[in-house]
C-alpha cells in the first residue's frame, strides 16, 4: 500500500500510517489531511509541528493526555484542551494528527 | 482506547510495577516493557518501574544506534515525566556490580537497596516482569 | 585457530564463561551484541576476560557499544574494537567460528 505523490510512492501501513517517518513531507501532509476531509489551517500546522518536535526529541507519538498537556504547556489553555483538538481534528486528534504528520500511531491508542 | 478520557481520572487505580531486567537491544523485551508502560500511563494508574541486574543498561546515556540500525528508545524514558510516571527505580546492587552511578542514566531514578525494592515490590497490585 | 563469538551478556548468562572454559589460548572471541556489557572494565564480571587475556585475543564490536552507550566506558585493557568490515576480515583469518548462542 502506498501514497502517490509527484510520481513517487511512499508506503504506508493498513491504517495509512507512514512506514517510513523520514519520508514525509509538508506536501504529502496536505495529500493525508485532504484524505481525512481536514483543510490544513495555521493552527493545524501549528499542531502537528509540534506533534514532530515531540516526537524528534522522546521518539514517540503522545497520547492525547500527554499532547493536550503539553501543548497547555507551550501554547496556553485556550489551545491546550481537548476541545480545540478535536474541532482541528474532528476523528481523534492524536490519531489523526499523526497520520497527518508522518508519525507512527501513538502508543495507547488502540 | 477511546482518545477523550475522563476528566474525574480514572475509576480503578491499581498500583503496578513494571520490572526491567534486559539489556535494551540484544532481545525486545525492554522496547515492549516500555510500551506497556505507556499503556499502563495512557490509563492513568500508578504506576512504578524498576531498573534491575541488565535492565538498567536501558538508562544508559549516550547510546548512538545508527550503526546497528535499529531505533534507539532511551530518549522516550525522558517522556516518561509527561505521562505521570515519575516513580522510577534502579537496584543499587545492579548498578554497583555494573559499575554505574546515578550520573550514568538518561533520567533520574531513585536508588534502593533489594531489601528496599522488596518491601516495595511486595506492596504491588500487578507485577509484570522481563 | 577458532574464533568464537558470544553475544550473551555475562550478567545474565554464562555463555561467556562457557566460552572461556573450553576456549584454547590463541584463539579469538570476538562480543557481540549484549555480549559487548562482557568488555567493560570495573564491573562483577570483569575478571572473567582479565583471567585470559594474553592467552586469547578479544575483540568487541564496534557499533554495538555505541549502540548501548558504552563508547565512552572503561574497556578491558587489551580488547580491540573492530567494525562489520573488522568482523568479517577475523572470520576470514580463523580457522572456522563458533558462534554462541
Amino acid at each position: 500500500m502506498a501514497y502517490e505523490i509527484n510520481g513517487e510512492s511512499i508506503e504506508h501501513d493498513e491504517e495509512g500510517y507512514l512506514s517510513d517517518i523520514n519520508q514525509w513531507t509538508p506536501e504529502l501532509a496536505g495529500l493525508l489531511a485532504k484524505d481525512e476531509g481536514i483543510e490544513m489551517t495555521d493552527e493545524h500546522w501549528e499542531v502537528i509541528n509540534f506533534l514532530r518536535e515531540y516526537y524528534e526529541e522522546y521518539q514517540i507519538a503522545p497520547a492525547i493526555r500527554v499532547l493536550v498537556k503539553a501543548l497547555k504547556k507551550k501554547f496556553g489553555p485556550e489551545k491546550g484542551s481537548n476541545k480545540y483538538l478535536y474541532e482541528l481534528f474532528p476523528y481523534g486528534p492524536a490519531k489523526q494528527a499523526c497520520k497527518v504528520g508522518g508519525l507512527p500511531k501513538p502508543t495507547g491508542c488502540i | 482506547m477511546e482518545e477523550e478520557w475522563d476528566e474525574d481520572g480514572p475509576e480503578v487505580v491499581k498500583r503496578f510495577m513494571y520490572v526491567n531486567r534486559k539489556a535494551p537491544y540484544g532481545t525486545v523485551y525492554a522496547l515492549e516493557m516500555l510500551e506497556k508502560v505507556l499503556i499502563a500511563a495512557a490509563f492513568e494508574q500508578d504506576v512504578h518501574v524498576v531498573f534491575m541486574d541488565d535492565g538498567v543498561y536501558q538508562l544508559k546515556k549516550g547510546q548512538e544506534t545508527k550503526g546497528v540500525n535499529m531505533k534507539n528508545f532511551s530518549p522516550t524514558f525522558r517522556a516518561l515525566e509527561g505521562y505521570d510516571v515519575e516513580k522510577l527505580y534502579a537496584e543499587k546492587e545492579s548498578l554497583e556490580a555494573r559499575g554505574l552511578t546515578v550520573d550514568d542514566l538518561v533520567v533520574p531514578v531513585e536508588v534502593l537497596t533489594s531489601e528496599e525494592l522488596k518491601a516495595l515490590m511486595s506492596k504491588q497490585e500487578v507485577i509484570l516482569t522481563a | 585457530m577458532l574464533l568464537h563469538t558470544v553475544n550473551k551478556s555475562p550478567f545474565e548468562r554464562n555463555t561467556l564463561e562457557s566460552c572461556l572454559r573450553v576456549c584454547e589460548d590463541g584463539a579469538g572471541i570476538l562480543l557481540i551484541e549484549d555480549g559487548v556489557y562482557g568488555a567493560l572494565d570495573n564491573t562483577a564480571v570483569a575478571d572473567l576476560i582479565k583471567k585470559r587475556m594474553g592467552n586469547i585475543k578479544f575483540y568487541v564490536l564496534g557499533p554495538d557499544i555505541d549502540a548501548r552507550g558504552l563508547a565512552n566506558q572503561t574497556m578491558i585493557e587489551g580488547i580491540e574494537s573492530v567494525d562489520f568490515g573488522g568482523f568479517v576480515d577475523l572470520v576470514e583469518k580463523h580457522s572456522a567460528t563458533q558462534s554462541w548462542l
